[in-house]
């Protein structure tokens, strides 16, 4: 966003002409032509085009933290999200499910990030509420509902679009549910029963199923309903040819566009708005917060309603994509998968975790696969490589070394926010001006 | 307000404190006072134990009495599994117990979680299976004494869990002792991921030509076949109360390991530097105690007791694999927090309630229910319904003293 800072380093110095005057909008826009120019000739999956598809997402970011005029912002933006990013799908549908896939998990973050980086309570459960969106969607829309009271029908596909709100409540109601009990714990212990209480919809949706079938147990459930094309007519009316996948991952896309950018608005209004302030103020201290006349319990509840919401509608949209969902796919790693992403970009930071999540997905989902093929194809070469060793299963170790690398070199994260930055490094500053009484002890015990 | 007052206040309960357990000439402890000191948390823990064991079984039939209007055989199908099931749950109990013991101990001085201490409770088993896995390879482990094997294994576990547990102390956790926190929390967060994967690379790659695998198997010398330890007769039957040998020698090692730590902590010089450490980390270091060098050997004992309960879960179930470190972590967890986090009485009190309460939901849901819902799969659940349910109504634990400030 625009800032007014002097720049400091020598590389912000050199790079200046980039993000300000009209050197910037020559920039952007010769970045823009070029990446859209090779994209577009070049849709075949390879490492060049996931290359070149990472510079586009940052080109992306780039623009909105560069200081051009704001309707310039917003129409490359548009134009590169909206049109580019959209055509190039309909070549290659592998980029634009990741493009997706990454918006799906944008939202999460951005929801986990109200919990975490706003009003700083460590939710290690998060994905539950996702659960509770995919499965609301999954037993409703399906038979399956039929297996819990034969008397009951699956609710028309059409009904797909209140669903989404229902699942927004949904998502609330749980949050609220969570975070009742809850709310007098410290940090630490918090931390641990949010992560009891996703296990526990875990263990719940494996073990639903008995006596009544409502989950399905471990099998998952199967042909979850996608809402109707209401636009296919009309665009095959335009001399449009595109069958229904395609014509679904474009409606995908560009509903999670839509979810993330209004999640985005509601977001930044908050943060900024009485609500906002009061969660930092319980953040950085509860007490004083009290004493200031903030109505702890409300505000806490608010944030897990607020960040459990989000999940569930999103959880909603996720289950009619991938048309099947079983109690794997939220389990502890998915949680901490989120977690990474706001602490990667920087808690409480919306383009940090923005971009914390987009980073995430894409090395799931890009980067990893990509490395393995490139490391297989070494191997063949003859390179010693153990022939086990496949980086796309090694998940839990590189976010592992994530987590503790970013909590020792830069907690605040790639792109921080500034009180929250300076909270983390309180501590730094306090030690700098006084010795810390461990290293006053001379003599060993014993 | 001045640094001095609270200072002056805890030298005085610890010359109160020394006063009163040291007689005044030698300073030192009779046998007398010190065998008070180690054997009265047993004692309690006895307690415990005895008293769990007869308020749920007693729970348990007078449900079954209430029900045996429907299902009239309930009753004496009920008391049949009874003394299988207390016996189930002291050996659950002592597992939780021991591993509680690392989370306690790590956070009555430092105020943390270690989250990674699941973790180490594993590498304790997977370094067990090596042990047996090598025996096995050349060809020995079929003569080997039972008894110097389950010597062999604790003694490795405790080894490589308890220097492991200080290097991630050294690496993750020191240089974040001043932050908030979340902070030291999230990293420990990740040294569990890190070590649950290094695990897997190293037990899917090592020895190279012939790896241990994922799902390894825990070879160890036969132990002859279950112990009988005597026949329930109900009605025309007769069932018999079996203890395996290996989980007879785990509560042995358990008990002996709580022995020595209650010796270690409240008899000794150490143990006395621990707990100063542990109840004004400042002040202990003005009275001259190297506070780094005793969280690193608290982080030493507790990762070696989880490592232990580790080589002898494993041995006792026969098989490891790399995640299985997390959910009996929390599990113990809940145990400390259910003891009264910070307290070691406390731990191995919190971890025997634990494990009584799940191996009683465990047997008995599936028998109250009609065999409609499986115990098993909801014993889970208990364990973290307690722990929700313990942190609003008694966050203190069952031994814990209240304490006001901790916000």
């Amino acid at each position: 966003m625009a800032t007014t800072t002097p720049p400091s380093s020598a590389w912000e110095r050199l790079t200046e002409p980039l993000r300000s005057g009209p050197t910037a909008y020559g920039f952007l826009g010769l970045y823009a032509a070029v990446c859209t120019w090779l994209l577009l000739t070049n849709p075949r999956t390879s490492l060049g085009t996931d290359i070149v598809f990472v510079l586009f997402l940052l080109l992306v970011l780039f623009t909105f933290r560069s200081r051009v005029a704001r309707p310039f912002k917003i129409g490359l933006a548009a134009a590169l999200l909206g049109i580019v990013l959209p055509i190039f799908g309909t070549l290659n549908p592998f980029y634009i499910d990741v493009a997706t896939q990454a918006g799906i998990f944008v939202t999460l973050a951005l929801g986990l990030n109200v919990v975490v980086g706003f009003a700083g309570l460590l939710d290690l459960g998060y994905v539950a509420f996702f659960a509770v969106g995919a499965y609301l969607w999954g037993i409703l829309s399906t038979p399956q509902l039929t297996e819990i009271n034969p008397a009951w029908s699956p609710v028309p596909p059409i009904m797909f679009y209140p669903f989404v709100l229902l699942g927004l409540v949904a998502g609330g109601v749980f949050g609220v549910l969570l975070g009742l009990p809850v709310l007098r714990l410290r940090g630490d212990y918090l931390a641990i029963v949010t992560l009891g209480f996703g296990e526990v919809i875990r263990v719940l949706a494996n073990n639903l199923d008995k006596p009544v079938n409502i989950t399905n147990g471990s099998q998952g459930i199967r042909e979850i309903a996608r809402p109707p094309l209401i636009f296919a007519e009309p665009l095959r009316g335009l001399g449009l040819r595109f069958d229904d996948q395609q014509l679904y991952q474009q409606f995908f896309y560009f509903a999670v566009l839509l979810v993330v950018l209004l999640t985005m608005i509601v977001v930044s209004r908050l943060k900024s708005s009485r609500i906002g302030r009061a969660w930092e103020a319980i953040r950085e201290d509860e007490t004083a917060a009290i004493a200031q006349g903030i109505p702890l319990v409300r505000m806490k509840l608010l944030a897990f309603a607020v960040g459990a919401s989000f999940a569930g509608a999103m959880g909603v949209i996720f289950a009619s994509k991938q048309l099947f969902i079983n109690p794997p796919t939220f389990d502890l790693l998915r949680s901490i998968n989120i977690l990474a992403m706001v602490i990667l970009g920087g808690m409480g930071s919306i383009p940090g975790v923005v971009l914390g999540a987009v980073f995430v997905t894409l090395l799931n989902l890009q980067i990893l696969p990509r490395t393995a093929t490139v490391l297989r194809e070494a191997q063949d070469a003859g390179f010693p490589i153990p022939e086990t060793f496949d980086p796309t299963q090694y998940q839990r170790l590189l976010f592992g070394l994530l987590l503790i690398l970013m909590m020792i070199f830069r907690p605040e994260g790639i792109l921080p926010d500034e009180r929250r930055s300076e909270e983390l490094h309180e501590a730094q500053q306090a030690q700098q001006e006084e010795p810390p009484p461990e290293e006053a002890a001379a003599t060993p015990a014993g | 307000m001045s640094p001095i007052v609270p200072m002056l206040y805890t030298v005085r309960v610890m010359a109160a404190e020394a006063k009163a357990t040291t007689s005044p000439h030698t300073g030192q402890r009779s046998v007398g006072e010190i065998a008070r000191t180690v054997l009265g948390p047993l004692l309690q823990l006895l307690l415990f134990i005895v008293g769990a064991a007869a308020s749920l079984g007693l729970l348990v039939i007078v449900l079954a009495l209430l029900l045996s209007a429907s299902t009239p055989d309930l009753l004496s199908r009920v008391v049949t599994i009874l003394p299988q099931v207390i016996i189930d749950g002291l050996v659950r109990g002592f597992l939780f117990a021991t591993i509680a013991l690392g989370y306690t101990m790590v956070y009555g001085v430092l105020e943390f979680i270690n989250f990674a201490h699941g973790e180490l409770f594993m590498v304790g088993g997977v370094v067990g299976a090596y042990v047996g896995f090598f025996l096995d390879r050349a060809g020995i482990i079929d003569g080997f004494n039972p008894f110097l094997f389950v010597v062999v294994v604790v003694a490795a576990g405790m080894t490589v869990s308890g220097l492991l547990a200080v290097t991630v102390e050294r690496i993750a956790y020191r240089p974040l002792r001043n932050a908030p926190r979340l902070v030291p929390l999230i990293s420990a967060i990740g040294v569990s991921l890190v070590l649950q994967d290094l695990a897997r690379l190293f037990m899917t790659n090592f020895p190279t030509s012939e790896p241990l695998g994922f799902n390894a198997r825990y070879n160890s010398p036969d132990y002859g076949p279950p112990l009988t330890l005597f026949e329930m007769n109900v009605g025309e039957r007769s069932v018999p109360v079996v203890l395996s040998p290996k989980a007879l020698i785990f509560i042995t090692v358990a008990t002996l390991m709580l022995i020595g730590l209650n010796y270690l902590v409240n008899a000794t010089r150490l143990g006395k530097a621990i707990r100063a450490t542990a109840q004004d980390m400042p002040t202990a270091s003005l009275m001259g105690i190297n506070v780094n060098q005793i969280i690193s050997l608290t982080f030493l004992i507790g990762g070696a007791l989880g490592g232990a309960a580790g080589a002898l879960f494993g041995l006792n179930v026969g098989a490891v694999n790399p995640y299985m470190g997390l959910i009996p972590g929390l599990k113990a967890f809940t145990a400390a927090v259910l003891g009264g986090i910070g307290n070691i009485t406390g731990a191995m009190v919190g971890g025997i309630v634990l494990g009584f309460m799940e191996a009683f939901v465990a047997s008995y849901l599936g028998l109250f229910t009609g065999g409609a819902i499986s115990g098993a799969a909801y014993a889970d659940i208990v364990a973290f319904s307690m722990l929700i349910l313990i942190l609003i109504f008694r966050p203190s634990g069952l031994l814990g003293e209240a304490t006001t400030t901790k916000v």
